[in-house]
C-alpha cells in the first residue's frame, strides 16, 4: 500500500505541471488584460504595468519563473486585481471559510442523502422510496441560486431567525443556509447513487445467502450490503467533497461569506492571471488527493483490490 | 416420519406484463434423512417451489398452500420466526458458488455470525466450530485459511464452504439448489459425494433441485418432475428411470447423452418452454406433447396413482413409450 501511495504522490507532481502549462496557454489565448478598462490606459501606464508585473516577458519565461517561485517558496505571486495582496494571502483568508461550510454541506449531503437512498432501496416500491426519490428529484432540480434567495427570504424576511449574509467568524447562524443551499444538490446526487447501488446489491446472491442464514433485516443491510452499496457513492464522494470544499460562487457572492469560490468566476471575468492559477492548482492538487484518497478506501473495502 | 409436507403450492409474481404464476399447485413430501430431486428444465418451478419453502420470494412474489415442517406450518410466519427456522432447521445452498458467499467479508465472519446469532456461542468456540465444519467439508488446511476471503478459493471451495455454512446448525432439512450446475464435472462429483456423505453423517434430509438427470440418478431415493409449475410425474428414482410413464420424463430421459448409443443427433423435446404468464387449460405441457389427444388442451390431467408412481397424464401408462 505505502509504495502505492508514493507512486500516486510522485505522478501528481508531472500531472500539476500539465495543469499549470494548459492553464496558463488558456489564459494566454484569452483575450484582453487584467489593466484593460473601458476607457484604455495611456501606452506608457500600460508598458510600466505590464514591466511591474512580468507581463513584458516572453510566455515560457514567465511559466518559468511562476513554477519556479511555486516550487522554491510556495509563492502563487501578486493578485493582479487587489493591488496590495498576494494570491497565497487572498487564498489562504478566503480558503478556511469554504472549507468551513463545505465540510458542513458534506456532512450533511452525506448523512440525508445516504439515509434517503437507503430507505428508499430497503422499501423499493413503497410510498417510503417514492418519498425519498420525489425529495432528491426536487433537491436535484433546485439550483443553489434559487435556492439561496428563497433561503433568505423564509428565514431572514419571512421568520428573522437567521442573518442574510456575512460570516462573522464562521459563527453557526451564518454557516447554516450557505450550508442547506450548497448541500441540497450533492445530496440528491448521493441519495440517487446510494439507492441504485443498494438496490442492486439487495437483490444479489450473496445477499439471498444472508437472508437464507436466517439473518435479521438490519444485519443484513448494515453489515452484509453497506459496504459493497457505497462503492460507488465513494467514487462520486471524493471529486464531490473537493467540489463543496472549494465552495461556489452563488454561495459566497450571495451569503457574502469572503470565500474563494467567487475566485473561480471573478478572477477569470478580470484576467486576474495569478489568482486564476493559484485557485486552479489548489483546485487540482486536491482533486488528485482526494482521487487517492477514495483508492485507498477502496482498497479497504474490496479485499480484492489490492496496490 | 414426515419431516416436510407441502400441499397446494402456489407462487406466482406480479410483473408489468400481467401475473406470472411459476408454481400452480404443488404437493410434495419430504421424510427425515430422504433425498428428494426436483427435476425440470428452466422455468419449470423448481427453485421457486424452494424459495416459497424459505420465505425468500422476490418482493413481487406471493405464495399460496400449506407448507408444514415437522408438525408446524411455517408459511406465512412472521420475519423473526422465520429467521429461527431458516439456517437452523431449513438450509439452503445455491447454484452460483462464485456470488452466493459475501465477497466483501471474510469467510470467518460469515460463518461465526450464524453460530453467534442462533446458538449464542462466543466467538471463539463459534471459531473452532466453523473449523471443525471446513474440516468435515474437506477444506484443506481449514484453520489457516478461514480467514480468507471467498475470492481466494476455486469454485468448488466455495460451495465445500457454503455447504459447511448452511450445517453450523445442524438443520433437518438442506435445499441444495442447482449445488453443481456452475462447476467443471469433477467437481461436481465431489460435491455430490460431499453431500451423500452429510446425509449419512448428520442424517439430513436432502432436497437436490436439478435439471441433471445423471446426478439424480445416483444420488436420490425419490424424484419428482416439475413441468409448468406443476407435477408431471413422481415416485422411486429407480422406477422413474426404468420405466418412464409421462411423455415428459420420457423425453427428458431420451434427451440424455449415452456413451452406448450411437446417436447422429441428440434427441430433443420439440417446442419452447411455457409461457408462464399464458398457460394452457389443461396440461402446459400438452403443446409440445407427441402423445397429446384432444382433451389434453382443455383438461387439466391430476396427479393419479399408478403402482408405485404418481402421473399426471390422461393416456394410459402402457401408450407413453
Amino acid at each position: 500500500m505505502t509504495p502505492f501511495i508514493i507512486r500516486r504522490l510522485a505522478i501528481a507532481i508531472p500531472t500539476l505541471l500539465i495543469l499549470i502549462i494548459f492553464s496558463f496557454l488558456l489564459m494566454e489565448a484569452a483575450p484582453g488584460s487584467p489593466f484593460s478598462t473601458e476607457r484604455g490606459v495611456p501606452p506608457q501606464v500600460l508598458a510600466n504595468l505590464e514591466a511591474r508585473y512580468g507581463l513584458d516577458q516572453p510566455l515560457w519565461k514567465r511559466m518559468g519563473i511562476y513554477v519556479w517561485n511555486i516550487v522554491t517558496q510556495f509563492d502563487f505571486g501578486p493578485s493582479f486585481v487587489f493591488k496590495d495582496r498576494t494570491v497565497n494571502e487572498v487564498i489562504a483568508q478566503g480558503f478556511p471559510i469554504t472549507v468551513t461550510y463545505g465540510v458542513w454541506s458534506f456532512v450533511v449531503a452525506v448523512a440525508i442523502g445516504g439515509t434517503l437512498g437507503i430507505m428508499a432501496a430497503v422499501y423499493h416500491n413503497t410510498w417510503l422510496d417514492y418519498l425519498a426519490v420525489g425529495i432528491s428529484v426536487g433537491a436535484q432540480v433546485l439550483p443553489n441560486f434559487v435556492m439561496a434567495p428563497i433561503l433568505v427570504i423564509v428565514f431572514t424576511l419571512w421568520l428573522g431567525w437567521l442573518p442574510g449574509g456575512g460570516w462573522q467568524g464562521g459563527q453557526w447562524q451564518y454557516i447554516i443556509m450557505p450550508v442547506i443551499a450548497l448541500s441540497t444538490s450533492f445530496m440528491a446526487s448521493i441519495a440517487r447513487l446510494t439507492r441504485s447501488s443498494m438496490l442492486e446489491v439487495l437483490n444479489s446472491n450473496y445477499i439471498r445467502t444472508a437472508r437464507a442464514k436466517g439473518l435479521p433485516m438490519r444485519r443484513v443491510i448494515f453489515l452484509h450490503a453497506l459496504k459493497p452499496a457505497l462503492l460507488p457513492v465513494i467514487s462520486y464522494l471524493g471529486p464531490a467533497f473537493v467540489g463543496m470544499i472549494t465552495g461556489s460562487v452563488v454561495i459566497d457572492v450571495f451569503f457574502s461569506t469572503g470565500g474563494i469560490g467567487q475566485f473561480f468566476v471573478n478572477s477569470a471575468l478580470s484576467r486576474d492571471y495569478s489568482m486564476i492559477m493559484g485557485i486552479t492548482i489548489l483546485t487540482g492538487a486536491l482533486t488528485i488527493f482526494f482521487n487517492l484518497v477514495v483508492d485507498i478506501l477502496y482498497a479497504w473495502i474490496d479485499p480484492k483490490i489490492r496496490y | 416420519m414426515t419431516l416436510l409436507d407441502v400441499k397446494n403450492l402456489g407462487v406466482s409474481f406480479r410483473t408489468n406484463d400481467g401475473d406470472v404464476n411459476a408454481v400452480n399447485g404443488v404437493s410434495f413430501s419430504v421424510k427425515a434423512g430422504e433425498t428428494v430431486a426436483l427435476v425440470g428444465e428452466s422455468g419449470s418451478g423448481k427453485s421457486q417451489t424452494a424459495f416459497a419453502i424459505m420465505g425468500l420470494l422476490a418482493r413481487n412474489g406471493t405464495s399460496t398452500g400449506e407448507i408444514t415442517f415437522d408438525g408446524n406450518r411455517i408459511d406465512g410466519l412472521a420475519q423473526s420466526d422465520l429467521n429461527r427456522i431458516r439456517a437452523e432447521e431449513i438450509a439452503m445452498i445455491f447454484q452460483d458458488p462464485m456470488t452466493s458467499l459475501n465477497p466483501y467479508m471474510k469467510i470467518s465472519d460469515q460463518m461465526i455470525e450464524v453460530l453467534t446469532l442462533h446458538k449464542g456461542m462466543s466467538k471463539s468456540e463459534a471459531l473452532n466450530e466453523c473449523v471443525r465444519m471446513l474440516d468435515a467439508v474437506r477444506i484443506p488446511e481449514a484453520r489457516a485459511r478461514i480467514t480468507m476471503y471467498p475470492h481466494e478459493f476455486s469454485g468448488g471451495m466455495r460451495q465445500r464452504i457454503m455447504i459447511a455454512m448452511s450445517l453450523l446448525c445442524g438443520p433437518k432439512l438442506l435445499i441444495a439448489d442447482e449445488p453443481t450446475t456452475a462447476l467443471d464435472v469433477t467437481v461436481q462429483a465431489q460435491i455430490m459425494d460431499l453431500l451423500s456423505d452429510i446425509r449419512r453423517d448428520f442424517g439430513t434430509a436432502i432436497i437436490l433441485i436439478t435439471h441433471d438427470l445423471g446426478i439424480v440418478a445416483g444420488a436420490c431415493e425419490r424424484t419428482i418432475v416439475l413441468y409448468g409449475g406443476q407435477i408431471m410425474e413422481t415416485g422411486p428414482t429407480r422406477d422413474i428411470f426404468a420405466r418412464p410413464s409421462h411423455p415428459y420424463t420420457l423425453g427428458l430421459l431420451k434427451a440424455v447423452p449415452r456413451l452406448d448409443v450411437d446417436h447422429d443427433i441428440l434427441p430433443t423435446i420439440d417446442g419452447e418452454p411455457p409461457n408462464m404468464s399464458a398457460l394452457p387449460q389443461g396440461c402446459p405441457f400438452s403443446p409440445r406433447c407427441t402423445f397429446a389427444v384432444d382433451r389434453c388442451a382443455s383438461d387439466r390431467p391430476v396427479l393419479s396413482q399408478h403402482g408405485i408412481i404418481h402421473r399426471a397424464c390422461h393416456r394410459e401408462a402402457e401408450a407413453v413409450k
